[in-house]
């Protein structure tokens, strides 16, 4: 498959609600919410993968629900509340889950952490209980290579029990 | 101790839980250009010709290059220069890069990229190990090395072989095939230059900082001085961001040529391509005991797999026939090795590089000799265990060795001798060692393999080194070792790390090596520091300098600060180095630069699991890992490498592939190419055994990589455990098993492997007198 180039690329004015705040921006219609928050933004906590939706690294909240913001187009997001890991924390304090990461050493490189936070928030508002299993299926679609994920579910375990 | 031995935290985790970290490709400098390399679609074809006018004359297209531009050939070792980060002339696998383009928008790059007309004369490629021994249809890949497409060569013989053999009452061979699998980093590789006054400036994702900057002033053809190398925050490597890469030297060049940032980030599917990683190995082992089941001699084959350059395939080569002496007595040893071209992309270090193959074939031979006596395998394994203070046959030393306890605990706490035996269920045990730190540089010169800085003044401490920080915590491990010496808390020591212009050399992350040689560097810088302090509060006070003590932020009567300005006062600018340098303890003989390291770790493992022959699917219930690290510096960071290493051993095991057909990558996604999800890992429980090592930091040893080696082994054994068919062939598919069941039925052989290992033209043995039996093992340096 040839890259092709259309030089009069469609632009659009967008209203974002990014972490509570309202944005508006000119972009390219084709741009992935991926993009649009790294490139157009600077929040360049949510990290990338695979681009292709397979690996779970861009993950970022939708309503409070997780989706793959590099299959997410900008421009079908406004009025709803998007939610990236620079909008975890209140203030300087950090969230429960970021906290239980940092403490139990579930982030080794940390290049899959923002997405994993963000999908374990998601379980967590759902569900302040959840089994280890739970977890797992919560998590299954977020890629891990450095830590075998034992830290990391300990990490969501210990912070569950702090917010409740 | 007050800080040593701590469960803390990262020092970086909380840039890591924020998003705060900057990754390269989180970098957009004002200007930035956009880069993207067309690669070759054809294994293996010369080049006819590159017409790039046509993607010049693309709007927003601001430079096109190609191998013409950068000519100057790198290589990762000094003996393999055979790469070019462009190729002008011949491709040897599909994304092997010919040009470049750097433009204003990534999508005009890509689009460029496809409008640059290359024409081919296609060769034919050389795709498999078997392929590159015989004659070329066309032509050799590579013009160096041969008879075929062979690159390497190592045949070397320890102790008298033969007579092993004559004496020993049970010779077994076996043949094995370990396939090859990729790092999978999460984080894509990725590169940003700047040419700003005549000086280069790059941050990369990269392992090895100091690496990079060599190959980038060899083919930029700059001065080192002109060059500056910056790791920026690292998303994953596992040996994958160890080499110099193409886009690396591509995207200095192009910001040379513009004058404007440019930058790189390879796809998800060139990063399958980049590759360097796991050679497929085929091994052939034959091994003699005597009735009282102790090794009397080994004879192992290897054939690799490389890949169409060299990267580190000639250590790798070395690698796969080095340490099966450092876990096991072998009183007399045949090493052939060869490695094969092939179009492919290149193979090179991944995690336990060029060990866990070997590693897996000779616990499986011995699990199956066990299985001839009549033994039990965990004691036969038992009875040939190296001891501390020793030198093996190839002349390694062995200092601290914790193989005894490491398997006393898996034994013991997986109640492995208890297990109720049914068919489906199976348990497997194996062990393994890995390096601290190779004992020679890559490139030979007798400088320290690391150094470290520390300047104290009114603003606190700072530590330098140019250690790579990849997410293993060799940050926290400085900040640790500087804190404890100086009474400090690690978030007291501020790091300035992995940056060629401001910080003295390390040689980067691989090999396991930081923890020990960047640590006894910074042990070294800040045992000085502390001896400044106490003397200038010594002075001070009156006190007796020995009786001062230096902890929780005060030195004798001193605040830290105190101290810290008293000394100053006295001595100047407060600035201490401390440096290490492996002991030379290679062997007496050509090829013993691979192998040696100032200590081993060792780990053991058992796996449970639950077989199903009707599928051949598995479950692994549980893993229970020891690892002995020597001493745990941070045991959070250490159980954290076990973890990770035996996650990524177990997708070795049973999943990870990196297979080809007619020179594409089957599965060059993450979808496709399968790693263990949340679903897929087991339990694991680990232990962390403290053999407290004479020459490491603390007695520390490596963390990073051993405890990957011994779980597909111990995998594979369980399985036979379960089923009663030997799986000698990785990963363990569903197929195999179901396959070696089948056989099993109609009365053939139970086993799934390669039948035969082909006849190689291994060259006469180099024969090498072992060490002296009074050799003062522990001590003796060469
Ligand atoms: S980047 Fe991999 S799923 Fe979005
Ligand atoms: S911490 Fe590195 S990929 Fe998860």
């Amino acid at each position: 498959m040839k890259n092709e180039i259309t030089r009069d690329v469609e632009r659009v004015v967008l209203a974002l609600d990014v972490n509570g705040e309202a944005r508006q921006l000119l972009v390219a219609v084709h741009k992935t919410l991926l993009e649009v928050l790294r490139e157009d933004l600077q929040l360049t906590g949510t990290k990338h993968g695979c681009e292709l939706g397979e690996c779970g690294t861009c993950t970022v909240l939708i309503d409070g629900r997780p989706e793959l913001s590099c299959l997410s187009l900008p421009i079908q997001l406004q009025g709803r509340a998007i939610t990236t890991v620079e909008g975890m924390a209140s203030g300087s304090e950090l969230h429960p889950l970021q906290t239980a990461f940092a403490e139990l050493g579930a982030a080794q490189c940390g290049y899959c952490t923002p997405g994993i936070l963000l999908s374990a928030r998601a379980l967590l508002e759902e569900n302040a209980r959840p089994s280890r299993d739970e977890i797992r299926e919560a998590l299954a679609g977020n890629l891990c290579r450095c830590t075998g994920y034992t830290k990391i579910l300990q990490a969501i375990e210990l912070a569950a029990e702090r917010m409740r | 101790m007050k800080v040593v031995g701590k469960p803390l935290a990262k020092v970086d985790a909380a840039a890591k839980v924020t998003g705060r970290a900057i990754y390269a490709d989180d970098m957009l400098p004002a200007r930035t250009l956009h880069c993207r390399i067309l690669r070759s679609p054809h294994p293996h074809a010369r080049i006819v010709s590159i017409d790039t006018s046509a993607a010049r004359r693309i709007p927003g297209v601001v430079a096109v290059i190609t191998g013409s531009d950068l000519p100057v050939k790198f290589g990762i070792l000094p003996v393999t220069q055979d790469e070019r980060a462009l190729e002008h002339e011949k491709v040897r696998y599909v994304g092997d890069p010919i040009a470049a383009v750097a433009a204003t928008e990534e999508e005009i790059a890509a689009a460029a990229c496809d409008a640059i007309a290359v024409e081919y004369e296609v060769l034919e490629p050389v795709m498999s190990i078997e392929a590159a021994l015989a004659i070329p249809k066309d032509e050799r890949i590579q013009d160096y090395g041969g008879p075929n497409n062979i690159h390497k060569f190592v045949s070397l013989e320890f102790g008298d072989v033969d007579g092993g053999f004559a004496r020993a009452d049970n010779v077994r061979e076996d043949v094995f095939f370990f396939q090859g699998n990729t790092h999978l980093p999460m984080e894509q590789h990725s590169a940003v230059a700047t040419y700003i006054d005549g000086r280069v400036t790059l941050w990369s994702s990269t392992q090895v900082v100091h690496y990079v900057h060599r190959a980038l002033a060899k083919v930029l053809e700059l001065p080192m001085n002109r060059i500056r190398v910056i790791g920026a925050a690292h998303g994953g490597g596992f040996g994958g961001k160890t080499d110099p890469f193409a886009h690396e030297i591509i995207v200095a060049k192009l910001a040379m040529l513009t004058g404007r940032p440019v930058k790189c980030t390879l796809t998800r599917e060139e990063v399958f391509y980049a590759h360097r990683g796991r050679h497929p190995v085929l091994m052939w082992i034959k091994t003699g005991v005597t009735a009282d089941g102790r090794i009397s001699a080994m004879h192992f084959r290897s054939a690799l797999d490389g890949g169409a350059y060299g990267s580190y395939g000639v250590a790798s080569t070395f690698y796969t026939g080095a340490l099966q002496t450092v876990t096991y007595d072998i009183p007399a040893y045949r090493f052939e090795g060869c490695r094969v071209f092939t179009n492919k992309p290149p193979c090179g270090p991944k995690r336990g590089h060029g060990t866990p193959q070997p590693r897996f074939a000779l616990e499986l031979h011995l699990e199956k000799l066990a299985h001839d006596l009549g033994l039990d395998p965990v004691e036969l394994k038992r009875r040939n265990f190296v001891k501390p203070n020793t030198r093996t046959v190839n002349w390694l030393r062995v200092t601290s060795c914790g193989l005894e306890e490491c398997t006393d605990r898996v034994i013991k706490a997986s109640a492995f001798h208890q297990r109720k035996r049914f068919f489906g269920r199976g348990m497997g045990f194996a062990i393994s060692s890995y390096l601290s730190g190779a004992g020679t540089a890559i490139y030979w010169n007798d400088m320290p393999h690391s150094e470290v800085q520390i300047k104290v003044d009114r603003g606190g401490v700072t530590a330098f080194c140019g250690a790579m920080d990849i997410g293993q915590g060799s940050d926290s491990v400085l900040a640790t070792i500087v804190a404890e010496e100086l009474g400090l808390q690690p978030a007291d020591i501020r790091l300035v790390t992995a940056d060629t212009d401001t910080t003295p050399i390390d040689l980067g992350s691989y090999s396991s090596r930081v923890t020990f040689m960047a640590g006894n560097a910074a042990l070294e810088a800040a045992r000085k520091m502390r001896a400044l302090l106490v003397e200038a509060v010594a002075a001070k006070t009156g006190a007796e300098a020995s009786a001062i003590d230096v902890s929780e932020a005060r030195v004798g009567d001193c605040s830290f600060e105190e101290a810290s300005v008293l000394a100053e006062a006295r001595f100047g600018t407060l600035t201490t180095a401390g440096s290490y340098t492996p002991p030379k303890i290679a062997g007496p003989y050509k090829g013993s630069g691979v192998g040696p390291s100032p200590a081993y770790s060792y780990s053991a493992c058992v796996v449970d699991l639950d077989a199903d022959a009707r599928t051949g699917l598995i479950h692994v219930n549980k893993i229970w890992i020891a690892h002995d690290v020597g001493r745990a510096i941070n045991p959070l960071l250490v159980e954290g490498q076990v973890e990770g290493s035996v996650y990524m051993g177990l997708g070795e095991a049973l999943m990870e592939e990196q297979v080809f057909r007619k020179g594409l990558h089957k599965w060059p996604s993450m979808l496709e190419y399968k790693s263990p999800t949340f679903l897929d890992m087991p339990e694991v429980e680990t232990f962390i055994v403290e053999t407290n090592d004479p020459e490491g930091p603390y007695g520390a040893k490596e963390a990073g990589q051993g405890p990957l080696l011994p779980v597909p082994p111990a995998l594979c054994s369980a399985v036979y455990d379960a089923l009663g068919v030997w799986i000698d062939e990785i990963p363990v598919s569903p197929e195999k098993v179901t396959e070696a069941l089948r056989r099993k039925e109609k009365g053939e052989p139970p086993r799934y492997g390669p039948p035969r290992f082909p006849s190689i033209p291994y060259p006469e043995a180099i024969k090498v007198q072992p060490p002296p039996k009074d050799f003062d093992a522990a001590a003796a340096t060469i």
